[in-house]
């Protein structure tokens, strides 16, 4: 058992708790906040990748602005913050069986793949800047790196749109 | 990766010094709860009304607004790492990109979206 | 490898032998070793903070023509122990609906967002840790600061402590989009976004390649701790106290703490990116002296956060957030187009070439900017003028002739 190992193991034993209290715990704040442990949990996964620009961006993006903006909205609107009645729907006991049965055949197809053995390749000094002239490059991301700009714009004039006719009606 | 690990330590201690803080103030403090310390604080009154606030819309828009421009700025930083091995029209599509998202911050701006009312 | 020329390395190495000789193993070593070095620095970085508060104490009080304090202990030296020692003493009073988990949380998340910026700040040169992403891991844990302070509002069960929890937060991701922009300035000159990386690319500090984004990575990060002039959210006269109503006692001091100490943090990020960090003669061959120059220039830039604190006055919501939407970020995306652009051209003509020609276009900057605020002072000026005044067109009725008033006065 590497170090490695033993830090893997560990964060998804937390990551999957976490997830799993997101949808089981009745206080919605609760829950947002199990969610952001849950994205540091992959934010971890991220650093044991050796992608650590990918780590650091995880946590501004996910846990700096999408959790905030969702504890947000969680406060804004609701006024009883906690969910009445049971947690469990009427057919929880066949929900429980099919995804049992899904989490087996799961489990059946990644142990009967040939996987490599062979560790992850060691990661250059320059992964950055690989990265970013990935993005800039005619034969690599260029258009969808442009294009991302162009939909964050999109994203941006809905968002703007909607809220706007919200707060004028 | 060993500066990784590095972090996680000096992490786990930033979190356990404030932890080992409060539990000192829990100790070391007297502990005598009755009904009106543990009151809720509302100018010395009593509290009207449950607690809960008005939905503003400003909060939410400001911080969908933060949020379009985080995800621009993180695409932004790879760009800048490797910003001396680029070539001119490299440069000129990280300029493209950061047009565009001044186009979306002026179109927040004149619609009204970033005045705080 | 003398003790001087490499005073980490040595004392590293020497607890190294020590505890291999006991027999552990390499790589319990390696984790003993990094507790030991994690611990020294946190805890002298929480130390610190108590001058600290002595320091402002006293420097608010000279701006404000008194003495501060000067009864406990010689120059009132020893104010901030007992007031230490005050605290600790005092009940944690937790409000009766307060959801008792988030709340203890709060405080704790926010103060571990500001200590563990200290684990990528480049005290010296060539010492331990370099990580390639520092730059923006400030910036993920100013995002768990943030999130600590959301929380601590709401698990007050307080109408007042939720709201100006959300009015901190609006506040804080309002200027963090300016910190980032002219972060990305430094990133872009150096070439890498490991901070001791920025530091050893400073051969001419970054200040005189870029002062506009010196001063706008200021103004963000004044914000973004919530000190004056955008302390709307702490004042007492406002929202009496703010997010921090309901907490006393222990819980309230690692608040405190935590704003003092992220303050002379940004004062540090600030020498780091800017003035150069631990730049400095002789820094190299004794890398003490670089940790000394590096806690001179953090405290010049904290002075200026505690010189602004006693100077100017409160902004109010709205024109704080019209200051960084509209003001900081466009200036900040100009900022970069016109430093980008020009960095590729003047890249071949040497260090104090490129400085200086990026100093002109940022003093270029300026000068349009200031002209453009002129500019929108006049207009504003003259559209006021348009209300009523008396004896000028237009106005509400035109003038009353001369007989009618000579008829109401006889």
């Amino acid at each position: 058992m590497t170090a490695m190992q033993i830090v893997f193991i560990l964060t998804a034993v937390v990551t999957l708790f976490a997830a799993f209290r997101v949808v089981t715990t009745p206080n919605m704040i609760h829950a947002a906040l199990w969610l952001i442990v849950a994205l540091f949990g992959v934010a971890v996964f991220y650093i044991l990748l050796s992608a650590s620009f990918l780590a650091v961006a995880q946590v501004i993006v996910y846990i700096g602005a999408i959790a905030i903006l969702m504890m947000f909205v969680i406060m804004l609107t609701r006024r009883e913050m906690r969910d009445r009645g049971p947690q469990t729907g009427p057919q929880w006991k066949w929900a429980a069986i099919l995804s049992a049965l899904l989490f087996g055949g799961l489990v059946w197809m990644v142990e009967s793949m040939a996987l490599p053995a062979a560790p992850v390749g060691d990661v250059p000094e320059s992964s950055i800047a690989d990265l970013g002239k990935a993005l800039v490059s005619p034969n690599g991301f260029v258009i969808p790196f442009e294009v991302a700009s162009v939909l964050l714009l999109a994203a941006l004039i809905g968002a703007v749109y909607v809220a706007w006719t919200r707060r004028n009606s | 990766m060993n500066s990784w690990l590095y972090i996680g330590i000096f992490v786990a201690l930033s979190l356990f010094f404030p932890a080992l803080l409060a539990v000192l103030g829990w100790f070391l403090g007297p502990r005598r709860p009755n009904p009106v310390k543990t009151d809720t604080y509302e100018c010395g009154l009593e509290t009207v009304g449950e607690t809960w606030v008005q939905f503003k819309i400003q909060y939410y828009l400001f911080a969908l607004v933060f949020l379009i421009f985080d995800v621009e700025l993180v695409f932004l930083y790879p760009w800048a790492v490797a910003y001396h091995s680029l070539p001119l029209y490299a440069v000129a599509e990280g300029v493209i990109f950061i047009v565009l998202l001044a186009a979306a911050l002026v179109y927040a701006w004149r619609k009204g979206a970033l005045t705080w009312s | 490898m003398g003790i001087l020329s490499q005073p980490i390395g040595v004392i590293a190495e020497w607890l190294r032998n020590l505890f291999l000789g006991w027999g552990l193993s390499e790589g319990l070593t390696t984790v003993l070793l990094y507790l030991i070095g994690a611990g020294v620095l946190a805890t002298l970085v929480q130390v610190w903070v108590i001058f600290l508060i002595w320091f402002e104490r006293k420097i608010i009080g000279r701006f404000q023509d008194r003495l501060g304090p000067n009864r406990v202990g010689p120059y009132g030296l020893l104010q901030p122990f007992a007031d230490l020692i005050k605290i600790i003493t005092k009940e944690v009073i937790i409000p009766r609906e307060a959801d008792k988990a988030v709340y203890l949380l709060g405080p704790i998340i926010m103060d571990a967002g500001v200590l563990a910026i200290w684990a990528v700040i480049p005290l010296m040169p060539m010492v331990g840790m370099d990580l390639n992403v520092a730059a923006l891991y400030t910036i993920a844990v100013g995002a768990f600061a943030t999130l600590g302070i959301l929380m601590s509002g709401w698990a007050s069960n307080n109408k007042f402590a939720l709201l100006s929890a959300f009015r901190t937060v609006a506040q804080m991701v309002s200027y963090e989009v300016p910190t980032v922009l002219a972060l990305l300035i430094p990133v872009l000159l150096a070439g890498t976004m490991s901070l001791q990386g920025i530091v050893e690319a400073q051969h001419v500090w970054y200040i005189v390649f870029a002062p506009l984004a010196f001063l706008i990575y200021f103004i963000a990060s004044v914000a973004e701790v919530g000190r004056t002039p955008f302390d709307l959210l702490e004042a007492e006269s406002e929202i009496v106290a703010g997010f921090h109503i309901e907490y006393s006692g222990m819980v309230f001091a690692i608040f405190y703490v935590g704003d003092f100490l992220h303050a002379f943090t940004i004062g540090a990020l600030g020498a780091v990116l800017f003035l150069g960090g631990w730049r400095g003669p002789g820094a190299e061959t004794y890398p003490l002296l670089g940790l000394l120059y590096l806690w001179i220039k953090a405290f010049l830039v904290y002075f200026l956060v505690v010189w602004a604190r006693g100077t100017l006055p409160r902004v109010r919501i709205d024109q704080m957030m019209d200051f960084s939407w509209k003001f900081l970020t466009p200036l900040a995306l100009i900022l970069l187009v016109v430093a980008a652009v020009l960095d590729h051209f003047v890249m071949g003509f040497g260090v104090w070439g490129r400085a200086l020609s990026h100093f002109a276009a940022n003093v270029v900057i300026a000068v349009l900017t200031l002209r453009y605020l002129d500019h929108q002072d006049k207009v504003r000026e003259s559209k006021r003028k348009m209300v009523a005044q008396p004896g000028q067109y237009p106005v509400a009725r035109p003038p009353v002739p001369v007989e009618t008033s000579t008829e109401a006065a006889s």
